[in-house]
């Protein structure tokens, strides 16, 4: 059988010309075909792959979507993030351990089925939601847990989960989804209609450096939140020393609360393909490519059709738009559960086929990015934009918005409010007008920008949404009144525990020093120094991380000390004696107490 | 006005930090115009008696008596200071730490190649304290105001520091003394 498996396995390795920079689709074709990446392939990989076996390994053991162990035919993946447990997904979890007879991390006895938690999947507006296989599947409750549960004993088949398809594209017979977009607000920018090929013709007329200078006078900055001017990153793509350019388009959507991409993907696809094709032509690139997020993998076949049609129409390919010596053609690299890989320099080692560890800065990726190439890294907005922009023209654009943050932007709501979904509004507008919008009333707290952003109070809800006040790459997440806010960023911090790569000490051990004294706090046994402590160690993972989950990582507690204090301070132990709550004596001699069969003379159990 | 008290304790270490406050050579004579003991090793008290303003701790916490003495010099010191590594880290008893408490005692008094043991059984009595879980450095346990780290810490340090709590002045050590390598 090892026989018969390290041939299918070659067959793998050489359909993906035994190059080692796509280990990536290697490792997810062979989880494909037998379910996990067995130990014995690894070293057949390697060999393939002119590569060494722990190279293929670490990419295997770094990917939450990978497994070096047999896992079910069907793999069940619930979504654990605040919001869908806010939403239930606790006695979800109930259902599925009571039906499945398995708890979570566990496959049932029959190898069949493995359930398992995951992070936010970027399905917040219809939680709790959970991925079976590839297959979405969305506004969980006790009883529909228990309906897929059954289903998938009796069938095993995800497919037959789907009754009733979403709207728009989520119908489409390449996605037939129960997805829903939940399009509460279309402005002219994202979600309005397009015709494929007309922005891209305008540019074509244009020559590159006019093309980057009409997103810069349209004063375009990334959408993903950090918001760099795009025009300027072009230009330091285009003037690279260098050959081979690549256009990177980023949607390794992965910040909790964020799924605006996932409607960008689904219903405004060709706008983000022209952008993407717009920008190949700007910064003179051949190549791009799509990093889609492993939980997205119920878009692929849609977006490859995509891909497909534009090639029929000349859009992409050779000499495109009858344009001589313009070549460009997108091709999609699937992620494998991974937020660190939404960091661009992350997401770049994962599309070189190695583990999404980030990389030292500088060089930036515009100098030395994919393959060591000049590469721009693009968030799927932005090249929404980037069409647009070409379509109407700069000064059209630049108009939108706010001063400092032309055009609109998409925000994915959800939470406490009556309509969570997705919304394009301009820049500028309040978190009042957000929170009005959404329908959200007696709120506590919003979160911007995900875990990675802020948490803000009413006392803030007049401050705008643009790069200049409080800026986002989408999520808002809303919490009301109820909410135990510090439970909240209890869970952002095990979120980021989980993620972090490891590679930098402060972010891999501080995270988790900063979850235990901030639970420690919680349970009441805090003061006024363990206060402190959080503070100095959250600056300090935030200084000593080199990548941006590392240094946004605290955020949660850093935000909410300045902003909520009072809720920490309610926590506190009235009088500091200086034995710290922290030790629990009586825990710590469980094993010498099991042992022995007596108990402590000095801490009795009274 | 008296003199301050100083207490100090060996809890797990193995009072080569001790060893080292007595390295001071004729400047105990010296320390012993400036304060006072109360317990400490060094004189065989057996509790503190009196407010006192420093503490001097070496070792981290291994069992539950390192516990009860730990709490009570933070009961009953101004100022705790961690003396020494294992005081700081935990130190060598922290090798335990990734092994778990029983296979530890197997090894020591069962299964250990060099093993003699007649009863075949861990020693166990209510005057043998039991051991933790893990090793704990003492930072873990009460609050410490200060950590002088060394294995032990240089004589030199040890007196500077003293002097410089005394006179509440802020502590400058010299490179050398907190070079280890």
């Amino acid at each position: 059988m090892t026989e018969n498996r390290a041939g299918t396995v070659r067959r793998i390795c050489q359909d993906h010309g035994g190059d080692r920079t796509r280990m990536m689709d290697i490792v997810l074709a062979v989880q494909k075909e037998f379910g996990y990446v067995p130990s014995a392939m690894m070293d057949v990989i390697a060999a393939e792959t002119g590569s060494h076996r722990v190279e293929v390994e670490s990419v295997v053991s770094f990917y939450a979507f990978l497994s070096s162990r047999p896992k079910g035919k069907v793999i069940i993946r619930l979504c654990d993030d605040i919001i869908d447990q806010m939403a239930g997904a606790e006695r979800v979890r109930q259902v599925f351990e009571e039906e499945l007879g398995i708890r979570v991390g566990q496959t049932t006895a029959d190898g069949r089925i493995t359930l398992e938690h995951t992070p936010c999947i970027g399905m917040s507006d219809q939680a709790p939601a959970a991925l079976v296989n590839d297959v979405v599947v969305t506004e969980l409750n006790g009883d529909k847990a228990r309906e897929v549960a059954r289903s998938l004993l009796e069938y095993m088949d995800p497919d037959r989960l789907v009754r009733e398809y979403g709207d728009g594209n989520n119908a489409h017979e390449l996605i037939q989804s129960m997805v829903h977009n939940h399009i509460r607000r279309r402005d002219q920018v994202i979600l309005a209609d397009m015709t494929p090929g007309e922005a891209l013709n305008k540019a074509l007329a244009m020559s590159p450096a006019e093309v980057i200078r009409d997103v810069n006078t349209a004063r375009l900055r990334g959408r993903g939140g950090a918001g760099f001017p795009t025009g300027m990153k072009w230009n330091f793509t285009r003037r690279a020393a260098g050959t081979d350019r690549y256009v990177v388009c980023n949607a390794d959507e992965g910040e909790p609360g964020t799924f605006k991409d996932r409607v960008i993907l689904t219903e405004a696809t060709d706008l983000m393909i022209e952008g993407m094709t717009i920008g190949g032509y700007a910064v003179g690139a051949n190549t791009g490519i799509i990093y889609l997020r492993a939980e997205y993998a119920y878009l692929r076949a849609y977006l490859e059709h995509a891909l497909e049609e534009r090639r029929r129409q000349g859009l992409l390919g050779k000499s495109i738009c009858g344009k001589q010596g313009f070549d460009f053609d997108i091709r999609i690299q699937m992620g494998a559960g991974a937020y660190i890989c939404g960091e661009e320099t992350s997401l770049l080692s994962s599309c070189e086929g190695e583990r999404g560890d980030p990389k030292n800065r500088p060089p930036f990726p515009a100098e030395k990015g994919y393959m060591g190439k000049p590469t721009t890294v693009n968030n799927v907005e932005t090249f929404c934009c980037v069409a647009r922009i070409l379509e109407k023209g700069p000064g059209w654009f630049a108009q939108i918005g706010s001063e400092g943050s032309s055009g609109t932007k998409l925000l994915s709501i959800s939470g406490d409010c009556r309509g969570p979904g997705v919304y394009e509004v301009p820049f500028g507008i309040s978190l009042r007008e957000v929170q009005r919008m959404a329908g959200a009333v007696d709120t506590a707290a919003m979160q911007i920008g995900g875990p990675s952003g802020q948490m803000v109070g009413p006392e803030d809800f007049d401050r705008s949404i643009c790069f200049d006040d409080i800026s986002t790459g989408g999520s808002i997440m809303i919490f009301g009144a109820d909410r135990d806010l510090l439970h909240v960023v209890d869970q952002f911090m095990a979120f980021f525990i989980e993620e972090s790569c490891g590679y930098c000490t402060p972010c891999r051990v501080g995270n988790v020093l900063l979850r235990k004294r901030l639970n420690a706090v919680r349970q009441g046994l805090g003061t006024a120094a363990d206060l402190q402590y959080l503070q100095e160690l959250g600056e300090t993972v935030k200084l000593a991380s080199r990548c941006g989950l590392g240094q946004t990582s605290p955020n949660p507690i850093l935000t909410t000390l300045e902003r909520f204090r009072p809720l920490y301070e309610a926590k506190l132990k009235a009088e500091d004696d200086g034995l710290l709550s922290t030790f629990d004596v009586r825990s710590a001699m469980s094993e010498a107490e099991a042992i022995t069969g007596r108990s402590s003379v000095h801490f009795s159990k009274a | 006005m008296g003199k301050p008290i100083i207490a100090t304790t060996s809890l797990a270490g193995c009072f080569g930090c001790h060893m080292s406050i007595l390295d001071i050579d004729d400047r105990i004579l010296k320390l012993f115009e400036l304060i006072d003991f109360d317990r400490s090793p060094i004189n065989d008290i057996k509790h503190i008696s009196q407010r006192c303003a420093v503490g001097l701790v070496e070792g981290g916490c291994a069992n539950e008596e390192n516990v009860v003495v730990l709490q009570e010099f933070r009961q009953n010191c101004d100022v705790l200071v961690s003396v020494g590594d294992c005081a700081t880290m935990g130190g060598i008893p922290a090798l335990r730490n990734t092994i778990s408490l029983k296979e530890c005692l197997d090894e020591a008094y069962l299964n250990g190649p060099t093993v003699f043991n007649a009863t075949g059984k861990v020693p166990d009595s209510e005057d043998i304290p039991l051991l933790l879980n893990k090793v704990y450095p003492c930072h873990e346990v009460v609050k410490m105001d200060y950590h002088l780290p060394g294995c032990p810490p240089p004589a030199d340090a040890i007196w500077e520091a003293l002097v410089a709590l005394l006179n509440g002045k802020p502590l400058e050590l010299p490179y050398e003394l907190i070079k280890y390598d």
